[in-house]
């Protein structure tokens, strides 16, 4: 049974302990530390494909002020010219944070949207990273003549069934996007 | 007991789900569809079987008046190895289960039978316990899991066979209780004499 609680022996199984746990982690963490990070880059880098054209050289994050919040964004060149810029855009949904990588041209028109991640309702907000309708709509949705706003607020989105606020939150990360886009245009021309 | 029965009784007579009602958090929360449900239970069970078996061999060693410090500590050390583990190896599953896997250091499955059997039994015996209950768990959350995927979504492990929505409130937090208390009352009805 249970040894005796004394002072001295508390103080040595309870550092013995932790000793040695905290030794095992670490050792578990030296080991996992470079898939983790292999795995988060990669998945980083394959969003930001997923909204730009193929073929092209994406460049280094470079923070930016969107929606007026600090996000970042990636340069896609062909051939020394800027074809696309993906814009990291985050807004709250239903559930909590929706974090987009919103794809845009620099004439303003969106190439695609991905979702980095979201916290909306399993079946009903949760879509909007599988309803192909409201996915595909995005897919050269031109951002400076159409009106983004969902077609329950006089807009041109096409909400998800039943999500109109997971809908309102991804249209606005578009939105902010798109705007935070005018920030970088006006650089870039200078 | 024997050794198989050690096992076998995680799975109906002491079943932590339908019969104690522990965890119910993680059970409620997680089991949205089979595929979570099942890799919760795993989860929880790979941390129970760890467990068991260090708690069972320092016991011993262990004042009691800070044993569940020590528990706790030795608990937590195997939750964040298995969150090391799955964030390298399946980041999918990690992903989804977020927030539920540090979770698994609360769950009083883990604590109660650290309490109620490991530290009172051998190390083979405490392995079996602690493989029984898991797989107790693992098993009433794929139930639970797959019943709100096939009423909910239209599915099955991700196989959907209707087109269309299911009926939505499943998925959802009061498809949980629902499907949980039915569950329970067709368990201790049927199978648990």
């Amino acid at each position: 049974m249970a040894a005796k609680s004394n002072f001295g022996s508390m103080v040595i199984v309870l550092t013995l302990t932790c000793l040695i746990c905290s030794a095992l982690l670490a050792g578990v963490y030296a080991l996992t530390a470079k898939p983790i990070a292999d795995t988060n880059s990669r998945n980083l880098k394959a969003s930001i494909a997923a909204v730009l054209p193929e073929g092209v050289e994406i460049s280094d994050g470079m923070e930016i002020e969107v929606g007026g919040q600090k996000s970042v964004y990636y340069v896609a060149s062909k051939d020394g010219e800027t074809v696309a810029y993906a814009i990291q855009s985050t807004t709250t949904g239903f559930g909590g944070a929706l974090t987009l990588m919103v794809g845009l041209q620099p004439d303003g028109v969106v190439y695609n949207t991905s979702v980095l991640s979201h916290s909306e309702t399993p079946g009903l907000g949760a879509k909007c990273t599988t309803d192909k309708k409201f996915m595909d709509q995005w897919k050269g949705f031109d951002t400076s003549s159409k009106i983004l706003s969902v077609k329950k607020d006089g807009g041109d989105v096409d909400a998800i069934t039943a999500s109109t606020i997971t809908s309102r939150a991804y249209t606005l990360a578009v939105k902010n996007a798109a705007e935070a886009l005018k920030t970088i245009g006006g650089q870039t021309n200078d | 007991m024997t050794k198989l029965q050690l096992i076998t009784k995680g799975l109906v007579k002491d079943n932590p789900t339908f019969v104690l009602v522990l965890g119910m958090c993680p059970t409620l929360a997680t089991t949205t569809s089979a595929i979570n449900g099942l890799s919760m239970g795993l989860a929880t069970l790979f941390v129970l079987f760890l467990s068991n078996m260090a708690i069972s061999a320092i016991a011993p060693a262990v004042p009691d008046k800070v044993h569940i410090p020590v528990y706790i500590v030795v608990i937590a050390t195997f939750v964040t190895l298995l969150q090391f583990l799955m964030q390298a190896y399946v980041p999918g599953i990690y992903n989804t289960l977020g927030l539920f896997i540090p979770l698994i250091v609360v769950n009083c499955i883990i604590l109660g039978r650290a309490e109620a059997f490991a530290a009172r039994n051998g190390v083979i015996d405490s392995a079996c316990d602690g493989l029984g209950v898991g797989l107790g768990f693992t098993a009433s959350l794929t139930i639970i899991g797959m019943i709100r995927e096939i009423l909910g979504s239209g599915s099955i492990f991700g196989w959907k066979f209707i087109s269309g929505d299911g009926m939505l409130a499943f998925v959802m937090a009061p498809g949980a209780f629902l499907v949980l208390g039915y569950l329970m009352v067709l368990f201790n009805k049927y199978l648990k004499k």
